[in-house]
């Protein structure tokens, strides 16, 4: 069952956009009745023509045959339950109804529209195999992980160093990803993807520091409390979010060259050029960030800030120009870990941040509050555990998983797993 | 510019359904975070579990709706006790993350098809009014005067919710101004201090949280009374706003969350009336009308930023009384 997800996808619940589309789905009573419902019936993504799908209930029945496209639209006389049927042998041979068998039970929610999807698969025969489904979803779940990574670390410096839980850090991952699109979008400036990557990621540095410089060192001055600073960055991050949302309005954007082709790497696995670049850059980054902390001076001053900041500083180590240096790089960060999300989802939207703000939040906490190492180790246990759950539980719930972990390391081990117990007040 | 127009929108969020139940999950909020100091950032999970199971209890087991109220404030005190035991122990922000995560969890758990018997998924549940509509005891009709004309049902939400918001309001300052309040505001100032006095500080937190969710409960119910029930109003902006509101009003107060709910629906609805009215007019030639009622959003933001860095103790708030310790 776990074989070929040949989702169906589901058609527009909005007629209106339905009837603009190109596409005519073969239509049987949606100029008599109101209340419509509709579907596209594919396997691995090959739309099914001729497919028979009945809709009975209330006295009324109705058949319609899937179009080259394999949608279908049925309408209804009135907003009841209705039983909508799969002709199962009207498939191909091999194929069948996956999940929840060929009939399905139906009620409208609060629009006039209802779609109904039914998910196919290779009948008994499994052509992938669960071996295969692993690897191909744990190189998913290292890549996502990597990038969650570049966008924990700088959670996980500022908490070090300020002691601030800063909700505003997915907005500056927002920020990476609509900077890269202003430079290289085909409907804004139209650059060079590799020349609009480093200036977002500059640009996002610059972000960082403004922020530093204009809200957070104030603050800190002023002597403002930990409290009240995270409701602070929690405004930040709704007044950031809303402005993308002002600027760049509700719809989704992609980066040139996003959705390209896999290449087959071994086995069933099967990657994009962007995916192994992203992965490329996302070690050569993280590895150089680990390099930066270990071995040069200002590296080794956030780490020491990061242990206990009044004995930093009464050993000369200047706190406010390392917390700078955090805020850009930790910004920078997640501005690149935000270009590439945007190339892993793939998509760009104003609050596409908010999205995994709690995911990060989760690598940081299971890595361990305010240890660099700890945030790239909790990151990639995330990334993998949200890829791979998705074998077994279904994928709307993926994040379930990994927001149950949050919540089992903060009760179990909550100095986190490269974390020592002392730093937890 | 039709001024009458827009002052006429913007007083009917005085008694709107969506301000009297912010007030009500805001209150509950005074008392998590206002009284006892405990962050919760859940109180939207609180507020999902008490419209979910209004609505479930009437549409799947086909309850009386007042029963489904009481199943909404049960149901709200499980998951306090759930999200409670394991939690109350760890340090304020710890809290928040872990209330903010669960919050989700419930909100996931209410959208995916996988309970769409129940939940219908991303679509909500709708058509649960029957049965409190048929308790109504105002005869059919409309009623009322200028902008404050609603019929029969109309008016019954509201008295019904208001109803319910001053009973909580009462509960709060009686219970604020009993030796049991002190020793809230005491865990507040000082945990360490209650705890050498021989309370036992688990529990007079344990009992906040399902005192303050519970009044989130009956938020998400007075929401779900008018029109239905929607998962993806239940997101963590949700709880950000309820923490505007809050602290609009003063944390630790009895009618700071209810003037502060007020206050924040009745600008929201002035801006939304008046921003695309100036577009419309030419008045603000930079942006057009969906960007003009984007706007109030970036303001809510900033005005929670100001607030709490320049007046963290609300309109109605005593400066004495430290809401942010440590």
């Amino acid at each position: 069952m776990t074989a070929l997800f040949a989702a169906a996808f589901a058609a527009l619940a909005l007629t209106s956009m339905s009837t603009a589309s190109a596409v005519h789905a073969d239509e049987v009573g949606t100029d008599e009745y109101d209340y419509i419902f509709s579907g596209n019936v594919k396997n691995d993504n090959v739309p099914l023509e001729d497919v028979k799908i009945t809709v009975e209930g209330g006295g009324y029945t109705a058949e319609v045959v899937t179009d080259a496209e394999g949608q279908w639209k049925i309408g209804v006389p009135e907003k009841a339950t209705y039983t909508v049927t799969l002709d199962e042998s009207t498939l191909p041979a091999g194929v069948i109804v996956a999940e929840e068998g060929p009939e399905k039970e139906v009620e409208f929610g609060l629009t006039k529209n209802k779609s109904v999807n039914f998910f196919l698969g290779e009948g008994v025969r499994v052509t992938v195999s669960f071996a295969d489904q692993l690897v191909e979803r744990i190189v998913n779940g290292l890549n996502f992980g990597l990038m969650l990574a570049l966008a924990a670390i700088g959670v996980s410096l500022v908490f070090g160093t300020t002691g601030l839980s800063n909700f505003a850090h997915s907005e500056l991952v927002t920020f990476g990803a609509l900077m890269a699109l202003i430079f290289s979008g085909t409907a804004f400036l139209g650059w060079p993807i590799y020349v609009a990557i480093p200036i977002a990621v500059v640009l996002s540095g610059g972000l960082g520091y403004v922020l530093d410089l204009g809200l957070w060192r104030p603050l800190r001055k002023k002597g403002v409390g930990l409290v009240q600073l995270m409701i602070v960055s929690i405004g930040l991050s709704l007044a950031l979010r809303y402005i993308y949302s002002f600027f760049f309005g509700g719809g989704t954007y992609q980066l040139p060259g996003s959705g390209g082709d896999n290449i087959e790497l071994f086995g069933s696995v099967k990657l994009s050029v962007i995916d192994l670049v992203s992965m490329g850059i996302s070690i050569v980054v993280l590895a150089a960030v680990a390099f930066w902390l270990l071995r040069t001076r200002i590296g080794k001053a956030t780490r020491a800030i990061s242990d206990n900041a009044s004995l930093a500083a009464a050993s000369g180590i200047d706190v406010d120009r390392v917390i700078r240096i955090v805020w850009i790089l930790g910004s920078a960060l997640a501005g690149l870990s935000g270009i590439l999300w945007a190339y892993f989802r793939p998509g760009i939207k104003w609050d596409m941040g908010t999205g995994i703000l709690l995911l990060i939040f989760a690598a940081v906490t299971l890595g361990g509050l305010g240890t660099a190492f700890g945030a790239l180790v909790g990151s990639i246990i995330i990334g993998l555990l949200v890829e791979v759950s998705t074998l077994w539980i279904p994928s709307d719930l993926k994040y379930v998983g990994a927001l149950v972990v949050l919540i089992l390391v903060l009760l179990v081990r909550p100095q986190g797993i490269l974390g020592r117990k002392e730093r937890i007040g | 510019m039709d001024w009458g127009q827009i002052l006429s929108n913007t007083v009917v969020w005085l008694i709107s359904p969506e301000s009297i139940a912010y007030g009500l999950a805001a209150l509950g909020l005074a008392v998590h975070f206002g009284y006892t100091g405990l962050l919760n950032f859940g109180q939207a999970g609180f507020m999902a579990i008490g419209a979910y199971s209004y609505a479930i209890s009437i549409l799947s087991f086909g309850l009386p709706w007042w029963v489904g109220i009481l199943i909404g404030i049960v149901a709200s005190t499980v998951f306090a006790f759930i999200l409670g035991i394991p939690t109350l122990r760890l340090r304020a922000d710890y809290l928040a993350i872990v209330t903010i995560a669960a919050a989700e969890i419930v909100r996931l758990l209410f959208t995916t098809q996988v309970f769409d018997e129940f939940t219908n998924s991303a679509d909500g549940l709708g058509n649960y009014h029957q049965g409190f509509r048929d308790a109504n005891p105002i005869p059919e009709g409309t009623y009322g005067f200028g902008p404050f004309t609603f019929n029969e049902n109309g008016w019954w939400v509201r008295i019904f919710g208001i109803a319910l918001l001053v009973i909580a309001a009462l509960i709060v300052w009686l219970i604020m101004r009993s030796p049991w309040g002190r020793v809230l505001k005491g865990i507040r100032e000082d945990e360490d201090a209650v705890r050498a006095l021989g309370k036992n500080v688990f529990s007079y937190k344990m009992q906040s949280l399902v005192i303050g969710g519970a009044f989130g409960a009956l938020g998400g119910v007075v929401l779900a009374l008018p029109s239905a029930v929607v998962p993806s109003v239940y997101v963590t902006s949700l709880t950000f706003f309820l923490y505007t509101i809050l602290l609009l009003g003063g944390a630790a107060t009895v009618f700071g969350p209810i003037v502060g709910s007020i206050v924040f629906w009745v600008i929201m609805a002035f801006l939304s009336n008046v921003l695309p009215a100036l577009v419309n007019v030419g008045a603000l030639p930079f942006m057009n009308t969906i960007q003009a009622s984007t706007l109030r959003f970036i303001l809510v933001g900033a005005a929670l930023m100001l607030i709490v860095i320049f007046r963290p103790q609300g309109i109605f708030g005593n400066k004495k009384e430290l809401t942010f310790v440590k």
